[in-house]
């Protein structure tokens, strides 16, 4: 049985603008100790389906539709708030993708640090001051008995970065999920988190989705990946078919796109178009507008997704029926 | 050659760290930037890489003069900024912008993206106002987003959209220099690589200076015409981008250019990235000598006691380190 079992999940922003849906659909599972990377289109929904799995889409204007999120037992989308409240921030821990915004500027690092082990366990303030202090060391945080009395701005972004994942990681949570963690890293850094990360999970099993644009990083960690276009699933395989032999036409250009596989001094390949407006009604597939192997039978027809080989489901339909 | 735009001598931005929980007293100085001298060209895009906490967005924020300077001078077409008033720097400020690392923080939540556009197209009377709708809704064409979006708050959209939104108020004003501190690491490779041809375009079009903070080390080698690393507040080595990625000669630079993530899964796994051994360096207790020495494979006793100056290795490139001609 999977540790969190996605069934059809839709969130949208009701704004004066319209009804506008973020997550339109997204169905996936995650396994006990598995890691789930996460990527695609900037503003396809990754945030969102995060949110709403820790409960913190703002209500209004956003809204949960329909669709359930099991997690051992308890539907994390309709559950009380005590239920809620005993599993996240403990067996389900979040690292947000804007450092700033997600750490108070007037509490000092110590304080934000230890506060998910006061809430969650019973523990001594010097108990907690003490894990504190180990959980940034481990993220690679020096002198951190002293850094753990400054202010947030006193830190680097990196270094905030850190802060978030320490205090994500520091109740041992059966699920990360952990939203564009180390976009903030240089890449020596960035490989020592990942390591914490990997040792962590084998140590404690802690299954791990993992939202990123860095399809490098994708590489290295993550067991099985998914790609969001649009506030959809638009494919899914284990990692190395996903960068073997992509399918689908916007996974297929997502790789062309990578800047290192690119010349220098010529302009970088890039996806034409606008990605499509997440509020007006669209019939067809949502890439149909920016795809080179359109038909029009694709802006008629929405793909669902569905199996092209026994790891990988593509939501294309000239994939599908084996046209391309 | 004509005179650089932008002249950094001998530059160093100090903070003092504080202690105690009542009573905050000061018990150390953290050397965020320790003498940085560096000479940016007209035209010229300059990659800025080092490792998180060596003191990237503090040099930023020292040029734009957002912090205050502790030592030297940074000059902008020959106007010291560090000697400048008040109104002066408002005059120059139009020449400099700035693009954040973070987009959430730096824009006004209550703004929408009108408003913010508009903004400093009003304060600094770019346009009459009867041109500034027109000039607002080409801004926004010009970073990829509809002008249906301008009604909307920065809380509406994604990181990614964000970021354009704040890259095309950088642009509003259509200044010599922009300082960008990571405009691309919150994007996807697509709308990132969309960004970068656009910088790239206005460097190009606009004869713009561009200085590009960026952790992703085939983005920055990709932009830039020359790289600057630093490491714990200095500049380890300057020089032409391409060679420096692919020739490093800073034992630094070198152990940076193997931890880039490759892209095949199985290449990945068979041969693991070299993480850099040992801790990265506090900068309460910086390393005497070289800063790099208790992480340098390639240490020897002086390095210990003698800090490398940043010195002429080969044409147009620059390297602090003791042991250049042996490695
Ligand atoms: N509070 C909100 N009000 C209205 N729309 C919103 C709100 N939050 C998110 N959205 C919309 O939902 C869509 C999905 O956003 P989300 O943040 O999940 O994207 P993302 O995939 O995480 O993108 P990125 O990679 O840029 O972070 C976007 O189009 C965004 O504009
Ligand atoms: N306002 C401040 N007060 C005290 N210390 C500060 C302040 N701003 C920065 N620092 C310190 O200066 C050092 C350099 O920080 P800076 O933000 O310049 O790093 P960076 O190279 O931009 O790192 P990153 O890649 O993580 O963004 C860090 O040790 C940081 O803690
Ligand atoms: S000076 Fe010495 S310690 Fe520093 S980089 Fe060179 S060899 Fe390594
Ligand atoms: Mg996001
Ligand atoms: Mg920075």
């Amino acid at each position: 049985m999977p540790l969190l079992e996605v069934t059809d999940l839709r969130t949208s922003f009701h704004t004066r603008n319209g009804v506008y849906r973020a997550v339109d659909g997204v169905s996936f599972t995650l396994a006990k100790g598995e890691t789930l990377g996460l990527v695609g289109e900037s503003g396809s929904g990754k945030s969102v389906t995060c949110y709403s799995l820790m409960g913190l889409v703002p209500q209004p204007p956003g809204r949960i539709e329909s669709g359930t999120a099991m997690f051992d037992g308890t539907d994390l989308l309709h559950c009380s708030p005590a239920q809620a409240r005993a599993i996240r921030g403990k067996r389900l821990a979040m690292i947000f993708q804007d450092p700033m915004t997600s750490l108070n500027p007037y509490l000092r690092i110590a304080d934000q640090l230890i506060e998910p082990l006061l809430i969650h366990e019973k523990i001594s303030r010097p108990a907690a001051l003490a894990r504190g202090l180990a959980m940034l060391e481990a993220v690679g945080i020096n002198d951190a008995a002293q850094r753990l009395q400054a202010y947030p701005h006193e830190f680097s972004g990196g270094m905030r970065q850190r802060v978030m994942i320490a205090m994500a990681l520091i109740t041992r949570p059966e699920i990360l999920i952990a939203d564009e963690p180390t976009t903030a890293l240089d890449v020596t850094v960035q490989a020592q988190i990942l390591e914490l990360i990997k040792k962590l999970q084998q140590e404690f099993q802690m299954a791990v989705i993992f939202v990123t644009h860095d399809l490098g990083v994708v590489s290295g960690l993550c067991d099985r990946v998914q790609v969001m276009y649009a506030g959809r699933i638009v494919e899914t395989a284990d990692t190395r078919t996903l960068f073997r032999a992509p399918r689908h036409p916007y996974t297929q250009a997502l790789q062309r796109s990578i800047p290192s596989l690119q010349p220098k001094g010529r302009d970088l390949y890039t996806i034409p178009g606008l990605p499509p407006d997440l509020s007006k009604p669209n019939a067809g597939c949502a890439f149909a507008d920016r795809c080179a192997a359109v038909t029009d039978r694709c802006h008629a027809t929405a793909p669902g997704l569905l199996p092209v080989s026994a790891t990988q489901a593509t939501a294309c339909l000239r994939v599908q029926a084996q046209e391309i | 050659m004509s005179s650089p735009i932008l002249q950094l001598n001998d530059v160093q931005t100090h903070f003092p760290v504080e202690s105690g929980f009542l009573f905050r007293h000061q018990t150390g100085t953290i050397k965020a930037v320790d003498g940085i001298t560096l000479h940016v060209q007209r035209g010229e895009v300059l990659g800025l890489v080092g490792e998180s906490g060596c003191g990237k967005s503090t040099l930023a924020r020292t040029i734009m003069q957002l912090v205050p300077t502790t030592a030297g001078t940074v000059l902008l077409e020959g106007r010291n900024l560090t000697a400048a008033s008040a109104a002066e720097l408002l005059v120059a400020r139009r020449d400099l912008q700035m693009i954040f690392q973070d987009p959430f923080a730096s824009l006004n939540p209550r703004l929408t993206v009108y408003a913010t556009l508009a903004e400093p197209l009003l304060v600094h009377r770019v346009v009459p106002p009867e041109q500034v709708r027109a000039r607002v809704v080409a801004l926004a064409e010009k970073v990829g987003l509809s002008s249906q979006v301008l009604g909307k708050y920065p809380h509406e959209f994604s990181g990614g959209q964000r970021q354009r939104i704040a890259i095309a108020r950088a642009l509003a004003l259509e200044p010599k220099v922009i300082i960008a501190d990571e405009p691309v690491s919150a994007l996807d490779v697509s709308i990132q690589a969309q960004i970068l041809n656009l910088l790239a375009q206005l460097c190009r079009e606009m004869n713009l200076t561009l200085i590009f903070i960026a952790h992703d080390l085939s983005v920055v080698k990709h932009i830039s015409d020359r790289i600057a690393v630093m490491y714990l507040g200095k500049i380890v080595e300057l020089g032409p981008a391409t060679d420096v990625m692919e020739r490093p000669r800073h034992p630094y630079t070198q152990a940076l250019v193997s931890a880039i993530p490759h892209l095949d899964p199985d290449l990945l796994r068979r041969s693991p990235r070299l993480v850099l051994a040992g801790d990265p360096p506090s900068p309460l207790h910086p390393p005497t000598g070289c800063a790099f020495h208790p992480r340098c494979p390639h240490v020897q006793p002086q390095c210990r006691t003698t800090t490398p100056p940043l010195q002429l290795a080969e044409p147009q490139r620059h390297v602090a380190c003791l042991r250049l001609n042996e490695i």
